[in-house]
Formats: structure tokens, sequence, C-alpha cells
């Protein structure tokens, strides 16, 4: 059931009244007036109770979260899937048995996932959201790994004093290593190309 | 395979019932052959491509794990 009508002495007590037969509270509707009725004389003669139309509303993160296990599971991987809001970011972490199916080569897989459950996220919400996706933790590893490349090909960079291009990455994989090599005076770092083929270049300054 | 093509793609569109996924098996791969309602073509490729190269990296991926023969997909309207 996903909306109820009801009625009630005030609006406030239609809607009440409907939140107890939904099951839910007032941050999960959407609550539409169709009469707000009439108190009337002594509340006897001349009284209309108020009616309420009252909608459950769509929660894009659970909806964007149920599509993630739906395609996880349609991918042979069971997985169990952990949602998280933070202002307009929400975090989606996911872990289970063969994860590295979801994750794929470098991550390629995992963020085209994310690209898909961004659009699912922003389909039934009025404020844009950005979908975030990891999983068993292969962001947080995947940056310390980028740190260590960046520090490596950095003094490659500064013994051989030639400049060296990264193969494309997604742009906040880029920006890991544009901060880390942001303090190194001795190399600069830019991108160059266009998405999505993007990379970045490390040079000798 | 065609399930999971489907469980990605009817959440993207706005026609659901529209949603139609032919499959064409030919000797050395299968073609499937996805076609969404006319309103919806953009929504499935998506800025420069954008979405339709997720929805494919994605399919080709699973394809990759359980199907013999090479696996592509082409969207039409």
């Amino acid at each position: 059931m996903n909306q109820v009508t009801t009625t009630g002495q005030t609006v406030d007590k239609a809607i009440e009244s409907a939140l107890k037969e939904l099951n839910t509270t007032r941050d999960y509707v959407e609550v539409k007036i169709i009469d707000e009725g009439k108190k009337g004389v002594f509340g006897i003669f001349g009284s209309r109770p108020a009616i309420v139309k009252v909608m459950l509303k769509i929660d894009p993160v659970e909806e964007a979260k149920q599509f993630l296990k739906d395609v996880c599971r349609q991918m042979d991987v069971d997985v169990t899937i952990h949602a998280e809001r933070d202002g307009k970011r929400v975090f989606f972490s996911l872990s289970g048995e063969n994860i590295g199916n979801i994750i794929g080569k470098r991550g390629k897989t995992l963020n085209a996932l994310q690209t898909l459950t961004q659009i699912v996220l922003n389909h039934h919400s009025s404020q844009f959201l950005i979908a975030i996706l990891d999983a068993e933790n292969y962001r947080k590893r995947r940056e310390e790994s980028l740190i260590q490349l960046a520090n490596h090909l950095a003094r490659k960079v500064i013994r051989e004093g030639k400049q060296i291009s990264l193969e494309p990455m997604p742009s906040y994989e880029r920006k890991i290593i544009h901060s880390a090599l942001a303090n190194e005076d001795r190399v600069t770092t830019y991108s160059v190309g266009t998405e999505p083929n993007r990379h970045l270049v490390i040079a000798p300054k | 395979m065609k399930q999971l093509i489907e469980t990605i793609v009817k959440p993207l569109v706005e026609h659901p019932e529209d949603v139609q996924i032919d499959v064409i098996e030919e000797r050395n791969h299968i073609t499937y052959k996805l076609s969404v309602h006319k309103n919806d073509v953009g929504k499935v490729i998506g800025k420069q491509g954008r979405v339709a190269k997720a929805i494919r990296t994605v399919v080709y991926a699973h394809a990759q794990a359980t199907e013999q023969k090479k696996v592509y997909l082409k969207i039409s309207e």
C-alpha cells in the first residue's frame, strides 16, 4: 500500500491516523490536503471533517540500494549493502564473497555500477545526489596504491629528467595523485586529453 | 544474461514495459539487441555514451565470467 486517504477532526489528526495506517512517520510521506475541514459552531453545527491524502515518498537511497542488490544478484554475487547519506553524497559499501567480479580490473566494473547507481538515485530525487560505491574497502586500498605509484614515478621523473604519462583514470583518482605530489617541488603534475581518456602527466620542473 | 540487462535497464527508463531484448546467437558470438521506447533511447545512451558504456562494462564483465562466446550489446529504438 503506497497511499491512503483519511479523515479527521483536523488536518493534523487526519494525517496522524494516515501515518498509523501506513506504519510510517512524517518524514517519509507526502501530504495532500483535499479538504481542510470546518470547525462549525461549538464544534457541532456545520462542521466538516478534514480530508487528507497521504502518499509514501519513494526513498531514492532505498531505491538505488535495491537496484544495486538486484544487479549483483544477477551477476551471481551475493552482497550485503550498507548505504549512508551525507548531504548530497550517498555512500554504498558492498561486501560479500566474489566481490572481485563486482570491482573488475582497476575498478572498471565498480565505476560503471557507480554511474548507473547515480542515475537510479537521481531518478527519484528532487535534489542532485552523488553516488559513491565501495567494495570491501577497495577505494581506500586503491588510494594507497595510487599514492605509492605517484611517489615512485615522481622519483623516476626526478632521476631521469623526463616526463611520464599515466594511463587514463577517472577524475577522483587523478585528484589523489595531484594532491599526493602537490608538495613535491621538483615535479609538476597536470592532466591532458578529454574524458574518458584524460590522463595525468608527471613532469620535471 | 538477458535478465541482467533487464535489471539494469528497467530502472533507468520511463517506460520499463517497452524494454525488449532479442538474442541473436551466432557461431562465434552472441548479440543482445536491446530496444527501448523512443523517448528513452537518450536515457540508456547518455551524454557522450556514458550510460551505454557503463551498461556494456557491467554486461561484458558478467559475460566474461559465464559465457563461452563473445557477447555484444546493441542498442536501438
